[in-house]
């Protein structure tokens, strides 16, 4: 179950970290929300893996992670769950404005020019002009 | 006196007057719908100016009323300790309060005059934003603190986005990725911290952390400095603050003035985690991280010195300022000696006000340029002309409640340009620190305290990181004056002929209030001081506020105990 959990987290992370640093930022805001699972997830495990344990502190019985669950960190979850979407969806927004104004899904605006001929399908170039025109709209 | 019997008669309920004002400010403001902005204005105004009334209030709780025990504790929820939320106002967090209350009633004020008409929902952003600031400064749990800094972080891009354009969408999805991911380290460290202790609230981690097995320090070690990580993006540290010359000159002049607090916030929570969580006494992980803190200060105030001087435009030459005052703090917080502490509170201070100051200010310079060439930029026949807003947001005219005292307020002041210049004096003087202004003492405290670190007349040796932070600090302040004095000569000295700016009353007001304040603590220096110094000693020897926050018992049901409920 550890193991499992401890791979899962870890494949969420790298790959949220690898899309945050890539240069579109489509990419980008799905790098941030696999990375708020990853984190989501670890926060989680915080409040131990085991099956069949209640939340409740049994008389007699040493309060530890071993003969209880810890139900805080599921509270903790659910406020950064809500938290994270909203910010997520603050961020949509703000990406389809920076793509209207700027024709452009490169995260600085501008495509860059060094020559690598590595233009994108939301550039101003290479777009057709009727997606070009919606994205002036949005 | 009536003053202490009306505070002691509302203590402690006033401790959370600060979030509730603002939020119910919001809301009532969104209630009144988008269209009328000048009751909006009253109302923000109003409620900003009480704002600062609490937070005096609770200043003088702390400072006079509180007597040994300064350290104001509440129960929201009157849960006991550890279990639930609790808010405590000590010294640093009141000081903070005030401060923020301060740059809100300014930055109110400013936009007022015009900003506030640039886009939609101006007035409960700015009061969400500063009930995300207080909260945070009040709360003393760790998973609180999170959800009021990102209260303020909502707030703060839809602040950025003010006024809409290209550089601000631009800087504001750059901000708004750099805040998400540190949002990310937040949780972590803060998952962390709750694994190996086993709670949330700050003054319960400070008594568990001593207690810690040794298999499980490193991993408190690691959490800490993952927290860390998220402060530090808040607080500029260089090489997490790249967001932050854009971000700061491309907001509208009201909001980065309101901004220049988010960089002190940054500081105050590395403060506030960092002295309760490894004070001098915490044994092994005693000042744990002190080195790297000093570190990243003296290499963010170089970057920022560097910034200062390379910069062409006046408004990113200021947010290069707050770079430089937050390294400069950070360096000094990071020596871990109070004495040098409260140098760096009384610094803080100034500097934030300066910066805050300079903000407001750059607009108005920068008007002197648009005079010659767009007239009708301050015209008083067409106002709101200079903002691209769509056209069914803009206000209709007979609507506009105080159309008369528009006019009033619209009149040009006579020698706008000697004040204009007067007060870029003062901001100079005060970011560059140079007698006599606020920033000149607070660097001389916290240098004289470096380099006499037995106290005076003891021979005790100086650390090289020390030196490092004075010869950073004199060469900044000359590289500073040397910016100051290019950037003056070419606003105020260079241009011939130029038409002279319409300022409004309104406009110039939180100016010379923010300015006036520098001067009172340049001249109150030594009672500011002697606060500082007090709040410095507490925060590091933190057994009074772990001692008041734990001893708190929730009051007793009326219905069990047939007395009153207000009562402690």
């Amino acid at each position: 179950m550890e193991v499992i959990l401890a791979i899962a987290i870890g494949i969420l992370g790298g790959c949220g970290v690898w899309l945050v640093l890539r240069p579109r930022t489509f990419q980008v805001l799905m790098g941030l929300s696999l990375l708020s699972y990853a984190v989501n997830l670890f926060i989680f495990a915080m409040g131990s893996l085991s099956h069949d344990k209640e939340p409740i502190v049994q008389p007699g019985v040493l309060p530890n992670l071993e003969n209880y669950t810890d139900p805080l960190p599921q509270a903790l979850v659910l406020t950064a769950i809500v938290i994270g979407f909203a910010t997520s969806a603050l961020f949509l927004v703000v990406l389809l404005a920076s793509r209207g104004l700027s024709d452009t899904d490169h995260v600085d605006g501008e495509e860059p020019d060094d020559g690598t001929g590595h233009v994108s399908i939301g550039s101003a170039a290479a777009a057709p002009p009727g997606e070009s025109e919606e994205g002036r709209q949005a | 006196m009536t003053f202490a019997r009306l505070v002691e008669g509302l203590m402690p309920h006033l401790i959370v007057v600060p979030i509730l004002l603002p939020m119910v400010t919001a809301a009532v403001m969104l209630l009144l719908g988008d269209t009328r902005r000048p009751l909006k204005a009253i109302i923000n105004v109003l409620s900003c100016v009480l704002g600062v009334g609490v937070a005096i209030a609770l200043i003088y709780w702390v400072q006079r009323l509180g007597g040994p025990q300064a350290v104001g504790v509440y129960l929201p929820g009157n849960w006991p300790v550890p279990y639930g939320i609790v808010l405590v106002v000590d010294r640093l967090s009141a000081m903070m309060l005030l401060l923020t209350s301060v740059l809100g009633l300014g930055g109110v004020l400013y936009a007022s005059a015009r900003w506030h008409k640039a886009g939609v929902h101006f007035h409960p952003l700015f009061q969400l934003q500063l009930m995300g600031l207080y909260g945070a400064f009040l709360t003393a749990d760790l998973f609180n603190l999170f959800v009021f800094f990102e209260i303020m972080l909502t707030a703060s891009y839809g602040l950025l986005l003010h006024g809409s354009g290209w550089a601000r969408v631009r800087s504001g999805l750059h901000y708004i990725a750099m805040n998400l991911m540190a949002s990310s380290m937040f949780l972590i460290g803060v998952a962390m911290l709750y694994g190996v202790t086993g709670t949330l609230n700050l003054a319960d981690m400070a008594i568990m952390v001593p207690a810690i097995p040794e298999n499980d320090r490193g991993l408190l070690h690691a959490g800490a400095a993952i927290l860390a990580i998220a402060f530090l993006v808040k607080a500029a540290a260089w090489p997490l603050n790249f967001w932050l010359p854009m971000a700061y000159s491309s907001a509208a002049a009201p909001v980065a003035a309101l901004f220049a607090i988010m960089t002190k916030l940054g500081v105050y929570a590395i403060l506030r985690v960092w002295t309760l969580l490894f004070p001098q006494d915490a044994g092994v992980s005693a000042l744990f991280g002190g080195p790297v803190l000093v570190g990243l200060g003296l290499a963010t105030l170089t970057f920022g010195i560097i910034g200062v001087i390379a910069s062409q435009h006046l408004n990113r030459m200021v947010a290069f300022c707050a770079i430089v005052s937050s390294g400069t703090l950070l360096a000094a917080l990071g020596f871990g000696q109070p004495a040098v502490t409260g140098g760096a509170l009384y610094y803080t201070l100034g500097s934030t006000l300066a910066v805050s100051a300079f903000f407001l200010l750059t607009e108005l310079i920068d008007r002197t340029r648009e005079v010659e060439d767009n007239p009708i930029y301050v015209s008083e026949v067409e106002p709101d002309d200079s903002f691209a807003y769509p056209v069914d947001l803009a206000p209709v005219r007979d609507v506009n409640l105080d159309d008369d005292e528009e006019a009033l307020f619209g009149r040009a002041i006579p020698a706008a340009m000697a004040f204009l210049g007067l007060a870029f004096v003062v901001c100079a003087l005060t970011i560059a620190g140079l007698p006599p202004m606020a920033g000149f003492v607070g660097k001389v405290v916290m240098l004289s305290a470096l380099l006499n670190p037995g106290g005076f007349g003891e021979q005790a040796p100086v650390s090289l990181a020390a030196w490092a932070l004075l010869a950073l600090l004199v060469v900044g302040g000359l590289l500073t004056t040397i910016a100051m004095s290019r950037a003056g000569v070419r606003y105020f000295w260079a241009p011939q002929g130029r038409a002279v700016p319409r300022l409004r009353i309104i406009e110039t007001v939180p100016i010379a209030m923010l300015l006036l304040l520098i001067g009172a603590l340049v001249w109150q220096a030594d009672a500011v001081l002697r606060y500082a110094n007090a709040t410095a000693r507490s925060l590091h020897d933190p057994r009074e506020y772990i001692g008041s926050v734990v001893s708190t018992k929730p009051l007793p049901s009326p219905h069990t105990t047939g007395e009153g409920g207000l009562r402690r």
